[in-house]
């Protein structure tokens, strides 16, 4: 019987061997975070940010080749069989944030941390207008809360961006 | 962070996988349109993967709301083995006093009962099905939603109105073998037929979406709300059995006004899943 060839040790200068896990990172780390509102309480008016939503943002502002753009489609799927909207709603406006922030990118030269908070607010603002407009009729009582759930989300984009920048820490270190 | 430069370089390869992915994206956003436009004309159309879904994940809300449950019961367990005396004698008091009450009330049941049968009329059902904890809800969302772990397993049906231990908490909309969607009275898109106590007077309870109900008088009469008016279940349409603690009135006004729920649904607090009020009849083959 031949003996295998024994395996080489992994020298200094070797490349890391490959795994799975830093490619599927950014879409398992956003699907966590859609899973968050599985927390046992039950509101009475939107209570929780999307925090899907913000680590989606934060991934895609912080490293652009994190996600593909079509991820936000299955992402997007993803969060409304969860979050209790109307199968497409975020998948349709999870997207066109992802195409509209692709969009800016392409005139920017170069973004500092508080564009990208407005970029974020920008999308998280939209998302959840256009959520709310294709849920619940426009009779419904919910835009005050509406308006305190978008302030809310936009003050927690900072916290969703500082863990995007900690999971990547290997990539990136600062 | 700098941006990307518009091309990936000079390999054509890469360059037709960027064009590709937009045409993806294109056909997706599409689909996504689609789907939406669906599931806004008929919200029943995905039922049965979001409830997939809810099958999947609704042991870990279950294991959660445990654990909050076990942790929030502590205080009042303590406070019970201390106050347990005293609250012994209390009640023997109390029960003493409402004994009185209790037979009258027996007896006006039975009277109610015999003249129900008089008049031939078709009682509903108002037995419990199941008993069980509300354990999520649609807490970021605009849609007024909670997931119930009881199914279809337990003898859930579709329709099927859910209430708690003080009043009305909503009814079953979508249904998986051991998990259930419940629709709260607070969702914009509830309707509850309602009647005052007081008097009877017949009106509508409309959820809001903040948490709050819209009371809304059935016959424009001009009718008034005072302060405080507590509504029931009229048990008009059938799903609800007649009784029910609804609202009380949180500001008073003339055909609408705004009224708030005798229950807050919570997760410590147990759901009571009842028979529908007068089924429908079953479809013909």
């Amino acid at each position: 019987m031949a003996r295998l060839p024994r395996r080489r040790p992994r020298g200094p200068f070797d490349p890391e061997p490959e795994t799975i896990w830093p490619s599927v990172k950014p879409a398992v780390t956003v699907m966590v975070a859609s899973l968050l509102t599985l927390a046992p309480l039950v509101a009475s008016f939107p209570l929780l940010p999307p925090f899907g939503l913000l680590m989606l943002l934060g991934w895609r502002l912080a490293r652009e080749e994190a996600l593909p753009v079509w991820s936000p489609l299955l992402l997007g799927m993803f969060d409304d069989l969860l979050s209790g909207q109307p199968l497409g709603s975020a998948m349709l406006f999870w997207t066109l944030a992802f195409i509209a922030i692709d969009l800016f990118d392409a005139r920017l030269v170069a973004r500092d941390f508080w564009q990208d908070w407005l970029l974020a607010a920008g999308g998280i603002a939209g998302v959840l207008l256009f959520g709310r407009l294709v849920a619940v009729p426009l009779t419904a009582h919910v835009d005050t809360l509406l308006l305190l759930q978008i302030a809310v989300s936009v003050m927690l984009y900072p916290v969703a961006a500082l863990i995007v920048a900690w999971l990547d820490r290997e990539r990136s270190p600062a | 962070m700098a941006s990307r430069p518009r091309r990936p370089g000079f390999s054509r390869r890469a360059q037709y996988g960027v064009f590709a992915s937009y045409v993806i994206v294109l056909a997706g956003l599409i689909v996504a349109a689609l789907l939406l436009a669906l599931s806004t004309f008929d919200p029943r159309t995905f039922g049965v993967v979001r409830q997939a879904t809810a099958e999947v994940t609704t042991p870990l809300s279950s294991l959660l709301g445990w654990g909050v449950r076990g942790v929030a019961s502590i205080p009042q367990g303590v406070g019970d083995y201390f106050g347990v005396m005293a609250r012994n004698k209390a009640l023997r008091a109390e029960i003493a006093a409402n004994r009185r009450m209790t037979d009258e009330a027996k007896a006006l049941i039975r009277e109610n009962a015999r003249l129900k049968a008089l008049l031939q009329l078709r009682q509903g059902a108002t037995d419990t099905v199941v008993t069980a904890h509300l354990v999520s809800s649609s807490a970021a969302s605009t849609r007024r939603y909670a997931v119930l772990n009881a199914g279809s397993n337990q003898g859930v049906r579709e329709g099927q109105p859910v209430r708690g231990p003080d009043g009305l908490i909503g009814r079953v909309v979508e249904l998986g073998f051991n998990t259930a969607r419940v629709l709260l009275i607070s969702d914009p898109e509830s309707i509850v037929p309602v009647r005052r106590v007081s008097d009877g007077l017949p009106a509508i309870a409309a959820g809001r979406g903040d948490g709050l109900i819209e009371i809304r008088a059935v016959n424009l009469a001009n009718a008034p709300f005072a302060l405080g008016d507590a509504f029931v279940t009229s048990g008009t349409g059938g799903i609800y059995a007649p009784g029910i603690p609804v609202a009380r009135v949180i500001k008073p006004g003339r055909d609408t006004t705004t009224a708030r729920g005798f229950t807050q649904p919570d997760t410590l607090d147990v759901a009571i899943v009842q028979r529908t009020f007068i089924p429908l009849p079953a479809e013909p083959r």
